[in-house]
């Protein structure tokens, strides 16, 4: 082990994967079309400028900004922002990724999500999602799952089980509740 | 054997139930680490990893030459989405209904 191993812990990385029966194509675009994004887990629209360098960010949708209102957040124009690191359609993407709906989760570092879709050859491919939170403990808590009872909604697993839903479906979780 | 039957195939043992308590205490352990914790052979320890890993309870990543074994918690959340919300969800509503019942005839 060296010096730059303790300095980093190992820990602080989180990986999801779900198996989905859908075209890299429909994932990727799921996952990069506003129109898409706003379907599943938080309902705001992601836009990408799909390019290297290219801007990342994501406004919420009505329904997001009125369930925010009715706990006492007055949410910014724009929740979530980032720059494109790396593209690659419909097969991977990186991104950075910052939070801007919490001062709080804002003050953290920049963190980065890798989002990558395997096809798997029988009519399903994997999306594996790799967020590296380095310093970013409460962004880390959020996507996690751990304040979905406070309303934060349930993280990462929560996003790719309803994204799964939708995809194979046509209706998410979230939707029929 | 499809996806969902391996996700309850690889929860239906208690040593792989006891490696995935492991990687949810500390995430992002290596094969030497999560062998350490348990009374077994190496070889028994990657076979249970590797039937974790076809469910997708497990996912790797390589860190320079180690091999890092993360808790995946989607398969677990899409059981509790397509299961267990569904069963807790007719409790409550008929709770509601009970009380709306007998808040009527009060």
């Amino acid at each position: 082990m060296t010096a730059s191993d303790l300095t980093a812990p190992l820990t602080t990385t989180q990986v999801y994967r779900v198996y989905i029966r859908a075209t890299p194509d429909a994932i990727w675009a799921a996952l990069t079309d506003p129109e898409w994004t706003v379907r599943y887990g938080y309902g705001g629209y992601a836009h990408y400028d799909l390019r290297p360098g290219g801007r990342y960010y994501v406004t919420p949708d009505e329904a997001f900004r009125a369930g925010a209102e009715a706990r006492g957040n007055i949410l910014p124009e724009v929740i979530i922002e980032g720059e494109v690191l790396a593209c690659d359609p419909p097969r991977r993407l990186v991104t950075t990724f910052r939070m801007l709906m919490d001062p709080e989760i804002a003050a953290e570092p920049v963190t980065r999500i890798t989002h990558e879709i395997d096809d798997r050859g029988n009519g399903t491919c994997a999306l594996t999602v790799t967020h590296e939170l380095e310093g970013a403990p409460k962004l880390a808590m959020i996507l996690g799952g751990a304040w979905e009872d406070g309303g934060a909604g349930g993280g990462h697993a929560w996003v790719l089980s309803d994204l799964k839903s939708l995809l194979e479906t046509g209706s998410t979780m979230a939707g029929a509740q | 054997m499809d996806d969902g039957d391996r996700v309850f195939k690889a929860l239906a043992d208690p040593t792989r139930r006891h490696l995935l308590d492991r990687l949810f205490e500390h995430d992002g352990r290596t094969l030497t680490e999560l062998e350490r914790e348990l009374a077994m052979s190496r070889f028994g320890v990657m076979k249970h990893l590797k039937v974790l890993e076809e469910a997708a309870l497990v996912t790797t990543r390589k860190q320079g030459r180690e091999k890092l074994h993360f808790l995946n918690p989607v398969p677990i959340r899409l059981i509790h989405d397509r299961w267990i919300d569904k069963f807790t969800e007719r409790h409550v509503s008929a709770l509601a209904d009970l009380k709306h019942e007998l808040e009527k005839g009060s």
